[in-house]
């Protein structure tokens, strides 16, 4: 079996960007989703804040076995780089018939880097069904400038994605999703193990660059989420251009001229 | 008097524009909503929401933004609070 990394396209990247998140279906195979359940239920180790990834976790471990897959390893390096660090990670447990979801929140405190970002893998080694309180997300979310779970009042969003999935599912998430661990209205128990991880080089063209000009990127980039407000929306798209902007090296890439219209100023010279 | 309470969050500050997010309280203890129950809204306006009896007490306030902040994005803006009273 191939361990070379398959990096996202640009296509993918443009997606994650407007998004906030990647979806890897069923990809883990069966024994690593059995032995995660077994880790997973015996509790994990502690694990220092910012160790690398490399080091992090022991040979043999299904954690080292899940970021060893290509698309795992391939989708991170792409979006984190090729060393990142391991900020934390955490088993989440939605015991059976847990009365409430959690509150609608975005991880961590409130994060305003304009040219940097964390990722957060979450692993599901089980299938999540409709009732198991899958992880609600909300696309579309993650530039939005909440702190945790001050955005707790809202319970639903248009085009929610309420997540229902196979077992060996992966999804990473910009830091910033708005997201909830939602009520489990079954009897069995549902798992989802999560790591965190830190950039420690620039994120600059870290993925397959072979199709940056694609038009696909700029529809990817120019997604519309049904639960934006129409007139917030168009900044939502002005905050992707900076940072795809930002991810690209290129200061001249824009979408439907938002950023160039209200960035020229003539008399600073900066006419296009 | 038991208070239910109804959070429309709408497309603009029009309170006949589209829902965009909804939450529900419920002082009656007669029914439980929480974060992710639903992906379709109680009504597809806040005007449908007064047709069909909901009381508005509260809507967000148009606040101009921040010298420097005019492009940032945070909470949903156009929040409408609104109430049913059962004996």
């Amino acid at each position: 079996m191939s361990t070379t990394p398959q990096l996202l396209t640009s296509v993918q990247t443009a997606r994650f960007v407007a998004q906030g998140f990647l979806r890897l279906d069923g990809i883990v195979p069966g024994e690593i989703n059995e032995k995660a359940i077994a880790a997973l239920s015996a509790g994990m180790p502690g694990l220092p804040y910012g160790t690398p990834l490399s080091k992090a976790f022991a040979e043999g471990t299904f954690v080292r076995e899940l970021f060893s897959l290509p698309l795992v390893s391939g989708a991170v390096q792409s979006l984190v780089g090729p060393e990142p660090t391991v900020d934390h990670h955490a088993v989440h447990i939605r015991e059976p018939h847990e009365g409430t979801a959690q509150d609608l929140h975005g991880d961590a405190i409130i994060d305003v880097r304009p040219d940097a970002f964390d990722v957060q893998l979450m692993y599901y080694p089980h299938e999540v069904t409709p009732d198991m309180g899958g992880t609600l997300s909300v696309p579309g979310s993650h530039l939005r400038r909440v702190n945790e779970t001050d955005i707790g009042r809202v319970q639903n969003l248009r085009g929610q994605t309420r997540l229902t999935c196979p077992a060996g599912t992966v999804v990473l998430v910009h830091h910033g999703i708005w997201h909830s661990g939602r009520r489990n209205d079954t009897g069995k128990r549902r798992y989802m193990y999560k790591v965190r991880l830190n950039p420690t080089v620039p994120q600059v063209r870290l993925w397959d660059t072979s199709d940056l000009h694609d038009p696909a990127v700029t529809a990817e980039l120019n997604t519309h989420f049904p639960w934006y407000e129409p007139a917030t929306a168009r900044l939502e798209i002005y905050n992707r251009v900076l940072l795809w902007r930002a991810l690209t090296g290129d200061d001249s890439f824009d979408i439907d001229y938002w950023v160039t219209r209200v960035s020229n100023r003539p008399t600073l010279g900066s006419h296009t | 008097m038991k208070q239910q309470v109804l959070v429309l969050y709408l497309a603009s500050s029009a309170l006949d524009s589209g829902v965009v997010g909804w939450s529900r309280y419920d002082g009656t203890g007669a029914s439980r909503p929480t974060t992710g129950d639903s992906d379709e809204p109680p009504y597809e306006t806040g005007l449908a929401a007064l047709r069909d009896g909901w009381r508005l007490f509260q809507a967000s306030q148009l606040l101009p933004p921040y010298p420097g902040h005019e492009y940032d994005t945070s909470f949903l803006k156009h929040e409408f609070l609104f109430e049913k009273l059962e004996g």
